[in-house]
């Protein structure tokens, strides 16, 4: 080893860089995400699952709409999508067909997906279409501050249910199932490893795929319902969740008064959308050769 | 083995309706997707990409409603496909909001609105011009848009090719604004070889991606456009951003961003301005007219020739950018500019803008669900000569 | 300005849309003229009065929306009373005698064959529309035989051609008792 020069020695040590360092637009932060928000614990899960992935990294596309959550995709320094509310899934679904090779994953909240956003979300599961879909699920609308929304548990607080959420909230791994997902998880950001595990497999896996993340939200959520810290959140989500792959349908459902149910709940093979489109252009192909290319009614 | 690239290319002289021959326009322009959902009278164009799409590779897929269309088919242009989605006027007015992120991420894409009556689900299956003005300032904030109106289905096939080209050429959504007539009535379409027409092509970066700006407008004011998966790591938002494609929540980035997209169209119009002139040269009175509602009034004209009234058509095919200038110096040249079109006076509003009050402005409405009668636009060309 | 309006009218299901397409597509590609088909849109897909209106003319049509038709076709009575008071003074009316009945004080210059019947003897009364065509050949010469016949080569399945033909060719021969 040469001494360190004069300079080196005179100018301050840099500071030491993150192994996920080069997965961030540097000059984009720091982020918008509040202390004690659990986003950020689900971002560096999914930055994790995506490294470990073996997609080559430009070929990685994340798409997201409008919310705390959807602001991910302006943080992830890979082609990324920030689309309007409730739209990340029919733009995804254009870019994964314009393109097959894309691995497209979405990055967005429950009122994006499953309020403003939900009719995409049974299509796109009940044609398996070939995307992977990360839902932070803070039980609320942070950006706009604080109304309930469809993942809301009954009786919380929020603005605009200052005497309690009269609405039931959807239980999403049901839905997930019920429309066609080929995988549905459901973790906390206090179950990290199980959590980027799940985004692991989720990311891997053919067709269409869905992990719902219950994640903490402090600042207009926990404050409205006694629990104003994250970390008083985090612990909660730790005390009152219960590990159970097996568990079925309304055993998922999120109740105030009952324990989250958490687990890798559906993992089943259904030919994808974009499989089914390309056997659809073999077939095709074959089928048009043969045949003088026509239009309309008349043959004209 | 296909040949997709003949394919684009129904080569013939066709008996076509205007929505089918639109649908083989953007094939020979080499649209590969299509999103749309049914309504009534745009469902042909759908059904005929459906039809004709394998045969050149590309993709249609039925969403589940017009704003998933519109979404998808700009997910599928960052992918780097040539788009398209055709509605009328429910479908338009849900296709407002994401017109607006094409506009903004300045993606292009191709919009096709076939008029029906309106406004609601009003008149499904006749005919209307009433989404003028929506075409223009339909979709929330500032922005300029490129919208074209054919006449004939003739016109269609040409327009539709014309339309990919504007929005590959300055990064946009275009629209093509039809009515049921054209749209559902057969006539003759001639379609050239494939050879004929090169489908304009996307104008991709020229410098690595360290060195990329998406929205570093060149010297035409217009920005290269990097696509999906080619390593440019690139950021696209609906919030106002900058050179870079970073969010910037400012009125310096707003003032920058917004003139841009306006500019980009302001400074370009002569290009982009597509006009007919028919017997003008003598004219004391002319018709300003588009689509449908122009093609009637060379009826009327015809007629009022024969009284001996001096009278000319000059019609519209680019709508919009507006001809500000054209109609500015028109207007000081005639008696009179009679505005025939189906709804209750939206593009006459333009007219009578760029006239300046210096000449008399005669507009002869329609609510819709059926034609002018060749004599309501010669009542008016006669009030004009009075 | 040489122009002739045609509205072809029946019941859906009835091949009515078709023939407006035929005669449209003989005289605007194989005749060389220009012509409109337009269609009157209703929710009803089969059963219902149903019309096609064409227009022939050797400029190019600036309103192609039927003023007066010059000739009317009628294959179902409900058709009949709908659009008979539309023709112009002097038209020309052709029907079929088997299905349209004509009130008694009908001015029209009237034609008939029963061109369901004659169908029907061909084994396919689905094909009624194509002796109607024949018979409008025949009678009017809006469109020539020979584009006419191009016409329904290019219009119908291959497998049926010579069936569709023979059909034309019966109406082009009736002679109207």
């Amino acid at each position: 080893m040469t001494e360190p020069s004069v300079s080196e020695n005179v100018v301050p040590q840099k500071q030491p860089t993150h192994p996920m360092d080069s997965w961030l637009r540097q000059d984009r932060l720091p982020h918008i995400w509040c202390p004690g928000c659990g986003i950020g614990i689900a971002f560096s899960a999914t930055i994790a699952a995506i490294k470990e992935s073996d997609f080559p990294r430009e070929k990685i596309s994340i798409v997201s709409g409008i919310g705390c959550s959807s602001r991910a995709a302006g943080y992830l320094n890979i082609d990324s999508f920030h689309t309007t509310h409730g739209r990340a899934i029919p733009f995804a679904t254009g870019l994964k067909l314009a393109n097959p090779d894309l691995k497209v994953f979405l990055f967005a909240g429950d009122g994006d997906l499953f309020s403003i956003g939900g009719n995409h979300f049974i299509h796109a599961a009940r044609r398996n279409m070939d995307l992977t879909i990360i839902c932070i699920n803070n039980y609320i609308y942070g950006m706009t501050g604080g109304q309930f929304s469809p993942g809301t548990p009954m009786g919380a607080m929020s603005s605009t249910s200052p005497y309690g959420n009269q609405d039931t909230p959807f239980n999403l791994p049901h839905l997930a199932e019920a429309a066609g997902a080929a995988f549905v998880a459901r973790w906390t950001t206090a179950h990290v490893r199980q959590l980027k595990k799940a985004i692991s497999t989720a990311f891997q896996k053919r067709g269409f795929t869905f992990v719902e993340v219950i994640s903490p939200c402090p600042t207009v959520y926990g404050r409205r319902n006694k629990q104003p810290f994250g970390i008083q959140m985090m612990k909660t989500l730790l005390e009152t969740s219960q590990i159970n792959h097996n568990a079925r349908g309304h055993e998922w459902d999120i109740l105030l008064d009952k324990p989250v149910v958490l687990g890798n709940f559906i993992d089943r093979e259904r030919e994808t959308f974009v499989e089914r489109q390309k056997a659809f252009q073999e077939h095709m192909e074959t089928y048009l050769s043969e045949k003088e290319i026509k239009g309309g009614t008349y043959g004209d | 083995m296909l040949d997709r690239n003949k394919n684009r290319a129904l080569t013939g002289v066709h008996f076509m309706n205007g929505d089918c021959a639109c649908a083989e326009g953007a094939l020979m322009a080499g649209c590969t997707f299509f999103a749309g959902y049914p309504i009534t009278p745009a469902t042909e164009i759908a059904e005929r990409m459906a039809q004709r799409l394998p045969s050149v590779g590309g993709i249609f897929i039925q969403m589940e409603d017009e704003i998933a269309s519109m979404n998808a088919i700009l997910g599928a242009a960052w992918a780097g496909a040539k788009s398209m989605t055709a509605t009328s006027g429910p479908g338009f007015s849900l296709m407002m909001e994401n017109l607006g992120l094409g506009l903004v991420t300045e993606t292009p894409c191709v919009l096709v609105d076939v008029q029906r009556g309106g406004p609601s689900t009003g008149l499904p299956t006749s005919v209307g011009q009433a989404d003028m003005m929506q075409a223009r300032w339909g979709s929330h904030g500032d922005y300029e848009i490129i919208a074209l109106a054919p006449e004939s289905p003739q016109e269609c096939f040409d327009l539709a090719i014309k339309a990919f080209e504007l929005s590959e050429k300055y990064r946009m959504p275009v629209l093509i604004m039809m009515d049921e007539v054209i749209g559902h009535m057969n006539e003759k379409v001639i379609i050239p070889e494939a050879s004929t027409v090169k489908p304009y092509p996307r104008r991709l970066p020229t410098v690595p991606p360290d060195q990329y700006l998406p929205y570093h407008p060149g010297t035409d004011g217009i920005a290269e456009m990097a696509i999906a998966g080619q390593g440019y790591a690139v950021h696209v938002t609906g919030l106002t951003h900058n050179e870079k494609g970073y969010p910037e929540i400012n009125s310096r980035a707003q003032a920058e961003m917004v003139q841009r997209i306006v500019q980009k169209i302001r400074l370009n119009t002569k290009q982009i301005i597509m006009l007919e002139e028919d017997q003008l040269e003598n004219a004391e009175i002319v018709v300003v007219s588009y689509g449908i509602s122009a093609r009637i009034a060379q009826l009327s004209i015809q007629q009022a020739r024969n009284e001996g009234i001096k009278v000319g058509l000059l019609r519209l095919i680019t709508v919009w950018p507006f001809p500000e200038e054209y109609v500015q110096n028109l207007a000081a040249k005639v008696k009179g500019l009679i505005v025939p079109e189906i709804n209750m006076g939206q593009m006459v509003r333009e007219v009578e803008r760029c006239s300046h009050g210096k000449t008399q402005v005669i507009g002869v409405s329609h609510p819709g669900g059926g034609l002018h009668t060749p004599e309501m636009i010669l009542d008016a060309i006669r009030r004009a000569k009075e | 300005m040489e122009r002739t309006e045609i509205r072809i009218s029946g019941f859906g299901g009835q091949g009515i849309v078709l023939m407006g397409y035929i005669i449209g597509k003989a005289a605007a590609i194989y005749d060389n003229k220009n012509a409109t088909l337009t269609q009157s849109y209703g929710p009803e897909a089969r059963g219902g009065a149903c019309s096609a209106q064409v227009i022939v003319a050797a400029e190019k049509i600036s309103y192609p929306i039927l003023v007066a038709p010059d000739i009317l076709i009628t294959m179902s009575q409900a058709a009949y009373n709908t659009y008979r008071v539309g023709l112009k003074p002097n038209g020309i009316l052709l029907y079929d005698n088997m299905l349209v009945k004509l009130t008694a004080d009908e001015t029209a210059k009237s034609f008939n064959i029963p061109a369901k019947n004659i169908a029907k003897d061909l084994g396919r009364q689905i094909i009624a529309n194509m002796v109607m065509l024949g018979f409008l050949v025949k009678i009017t010469a809006v469109v020539s035989q020979q584009a006419m016949e191009q016409a329904i080569a290019a219009s119908v399945p291959p497998e049926f051609l010579d069936l569709n033909l023979e059909a034309f060719k019966r109406g082009l021969a009736y002679q109207q008792a």
